[in-house]
């Protein structure tokens, strides 16, 4: 079948050539395995050094989204999460002002640096979401504005002359917050995760973790994982993605002890002779961050110090390369698989394909 | 409808009132490329004989198999070998493209094609994964050349017009590192003249060699001092002599010994340094977001895509697909049409010939009937005849017979005649 475009020329002196229909994409791999005592010292490791230069000179973007109820500490959360207002808490409670009358989404951007590191931080709240009397399909705008970060991403890409660093906006993390009721995940809870899960990462936390006791906490998250297991929601990290064995071992570990069950606070109590982070109550001071009290820090390193840059990457590799194929099909009509402009490309040119020897 | 409020469009910078940790980020980054490994693929383009595989070796500190090509090659081929280094924790996958029988031939003027094909050959593989729909980008083994090596042959006078050739015709599609081979043959003083010449005359034709960054603190002063030396005067060598109590890379003479790795006697360390251990990621940045966007945006406009209003990208993408896609599947249908006719004219025209041949066949069986029934009647006539002569000799044999029975008898009653007249005689 003819592609209907040109022919283009073999040169005479690449008679030797054997002209393939299409060049092998990667050179004959042949890895030779190098003696690793080497002569000497080439230098090959410092492009470790040179690529962490590079990535703290263009600087991070990261989107965290929080999803839950007014009232769960979502914002207190956010900014203890920070170390600083990232996100303006509802002041008082208006009940005529203040419940949005539909979900709406707010995207706060702030600029944050530390170590040399610059992060373009990205906050977006949903404030309305679960408060109506009905609340049918109120997970549909959350899901509406993920899409269309993935589809503002998505024509980015497409453009003939693209920007150098396409700004990305795209959720990588959406922090569901589940209410510290003790019993049981409910149908609000399950439906949101359900459809959510499979166009975001989600991470489950137990907000408000200082109403249950140790037996009442972990009793609740047993239930909790169970129930999503029983009805098919995979949250980050997702069992899935896990590349090789050690990545399983240490995400099995964090799935175990997930959702975590979380205090926010952004008042500091002296306690011990140390400033702490804390809620004061009459029966004592929560220290945020002190592990026997809550898993406040496990949540902090898990998103921050060790999974960020995963949470980016089964983001951009996975979720939106799922949006991307199921748009480009729908819309292209195209059968799946093939590429997009498959069967216009002209055939490669009879290029001298890099001969093995 | 969908209430997005984005508030704080210039972005406030926040100070943070402790530890947060996300400075670990680079780390978490650099973690996760180095569990994948890195790709880095390099083009040696130069004459035979220049060095190329010997500057190799010495680079990476270690012997690539090879055979030395010869001179009596028909054309300029490329050939790729891959290798996988590895240094502390760092995995490598080297790829080395060398260009056989480059400047060989009499005629050179189709010298630069294959290599310019073969650079774009890497481009388009990616271009097509990129276009894909199911995609794996994250795990695609990278083949494009992030630095091409163009050794100048130590004449001391300038360039070859092979050279200025060559070079202008890759400088948009590859990162050139021009440097002098074999500079163990051209003296001190003349090599800053023939330095100087070769970049003045680069300069003049306009090629545009890769430019050392220049925009990041840590790296701007060396990436600069550097600069200056370019093209940079190297000698290859894997044999090691030794020189004072340490054994070093060198090449001896009667007169001397030259050490590859002495920055008195060649730059072969300061390439080292600018190729590999300063500016390897810069390479690879450039080669992707510019030489590569550079293609891909001439392959795509080339095809008749253009970007339309900003809200109907994917759309316009669809739209001119769709149009593509539409005078494709016309002009099958038409070529369809017109191998239908003329299959219907040559099994018309195969038709006739049959018929005829048939007519043929029918009229040369009428004529052997017909000459068989001819024949058979002679033959019957002939049996007739045979048959009337055989009667007759019948006949003719009864007649004799009846005559000699007659005779016979005759004979016989004579005889008794005879006999009884003698029997009679005798009483």
């Amino acid at each position: 079948m003819s592609k209907g475009l040109p022919e283009t020329r073999t040169d005479a002196a690449m008679s030797e050539l054997v002209p393939e229909p299409r060049p092998k994409p990667a050179v004959p791999m042949k890895p030779i395995g190098i003696n690793p005592n080497l002569l000497g010292y080439i230098g090959i490791d410092t492009i470790i050094e040179q690529m962490r230069k590079k990535t703290m000179k263009t600087g991070f973007d990261f989107n965290i989204m929080v999803v839950g109820q007014s009232g769960l500490g979502k914002s207190t959360l956010v900014n203890t999460l920070f170390k600083s207002q990232v996100s303006r808490k509802a002041s008082s409670w208006n009940r005529e002002e203040k419940i949005p009358k539909t979900v709406e989404i707010k995207a706060i951007g702030h600029v944050i640096e530390e170590g040399g590191v610059k992060m373009k931080l990205t906050v977006i709240d949903t404030p309305g979401f679960g408060d109506q009397i009905n609340n049918e399909n109120c997970w549909e705008p959350i899901e509406k504005y993920i899409n269309e970060q993935y589809e503002k991403f998505l024509k980015e890409e497409v453009n003939i002359a693209r920007k150098k660093r396409i700004p990305d906006t795209r959720v990588h993390c959406c922090l569901y917050f589940i209410s510290p009721t003790g019993h049981s995940l409910r149908p609000l809870d399950l439906e949101f995760m359900k459809h959510l899960s499979k166009v975001v990462n989600i991470i489950p936390v137990i907000a408000k973790a200082d109403t249950m006791t140790l037996e009442e906490k972990s009793e609740f998250k047993q239930r909790v994982r169970k129930e999503l297991e029983v009805n098919g929601i995979e949250f980050y990290p997702q069992k899935e993605f896990d590349e090789d064995l050690e990545d399983k071992t240490e995400n099995d570990k964090i799935r175990e002890s997930m959702p975590f069950a979380v205090v926010g606070s952004d008042k500091e109590y002296q306690v011990n002779g140390k400033r702490v982070l804390g809620r004061k109550t009459p029966w004592g001071i929560i220290e945020v961050e002190n592990l026997n009290h809550c898993e406040f820090a496990l949540l902090r390193d898990f998103v921050i110090r060790t999974h960020l840059q995963d949470l980016k990457e089964v983001t951009h590799n996975i979720h939106y390369e799922t949006y991307r194929a199921k748009r480009l099909n729908d819309n292209g009509g195209l059968p799946p698989g093939e590429g997009l402009l498959g069967t216009v490309l002209p055939p490669v040119p009879a290029t001298p394909c890099p001969t093995a020897e | 409808m969908l209430n997005v409020t984005k508030l704080n469009e210039e972005l406030r910078n926040l100070s943070l009132s402790g530890h947060v940790g996300f400075d670990s980020l680079p780390d978490q980054l650099v973690n996760k490329s180095t569990s994948q490994g890195f790709c880095f693929n390099i083009l040696c383009v130069g004459e035979t004989g220049i060095g190329k595989s010997t500057l190799m070796d010495t680079l990476f500190n270690t012997k690539f198999e090879s055979d030395p090509a010869t001179h009596n090659e028909p054309g300029v081929r490329l050939k790729a070998r891959s290798y996988e280094l590895q240094e502390s924790n760092v995995r490598l996958k080297l790829t080395i493209v060398d260009t056989v029988g480059f400047g060989d031939q009499i005629n050179k003027d189709d010298s630069y094609k294959p290599i310019v094909e073969y650079i774009d050959a890497q481009f388009e593989a990616y271009l097509q994964e990129e276009l894909k729909i199911k995609r794996s980008l994250f795990n695609y083994h990278d083949t494009r050349i992030h630095a091409c090596l163009y050794f100048i042959a130590p004449t001391g006078h300038s360039l070859k017009s092979l050279d200025l050739v060559t070079m202008k015709k890759l400088d948009s599609k590859v990162n050139i590192i021009p440097i002098i081979a074999k500079a163990d043959t051209i003296a001190k003083n003349e090599l800053h003249k023939f330095k100087s010449k070769i970049m003045s005359e680069l300069v003049s034709n306009g090629v545009q060699i890769y430019q050392f960054p220049t925009d990041e603190e840590t790296v701007a002063e060396i990436n600069a001092t550097m600069s200056v030396h370019l093209p940079f005067a190297v000698v290859g060598s894997t044999e090691e002599v030794k020189i004072g109590n340490k054994m070093a890379k060198a090449r001896q003479y009667p007169w001397g010994v030259v050490q590859v790795e002495n920055e008195n006697h060649c730059d072969f360390v300061k390439l080292r340094e600018m190729l590999i251990r300063v500016n390897m990621e810069d390479l690879r940045e450039q080669t992707h977001t510019r030489h590569y966007e550079l293609y891909r945006r001439c392959k795509l406009e080339e095809m008749g895509f253009k970007d339309t209003d900003p809200d109907s990208k994917p759309f316009s993408l669809q739209e001119t697909y769709e149009a593509k896609r539409n005078e494709f599947l016309g002009e099958l249908q038409k070529k369809e049409e017109e191998m239908r006719q003329m299959f219907v004219m040559r099994v018309k025209e195969k038709e006739a010939e049959l018929k005829e041949a048939e007519k043929e066949l029918h009229e040369k069986f009428d004529l052997l009937k017909r000459t068989h029934q001819e024949e058979k009647k002679k033959v019957e006539d002939k049996k007739k005849e045979l048959e009337e002569e055989v009667n007759n000799f019948q006949k003719k044999k009864a007649a004799a017979q009846l005559l000699q029975s007659q005779a016979q008898q005759s004979g016989a009653q004579q005889t008794k005649k005879d006999k009884d007249k003698k029997n009679a005689s005798f009483t």
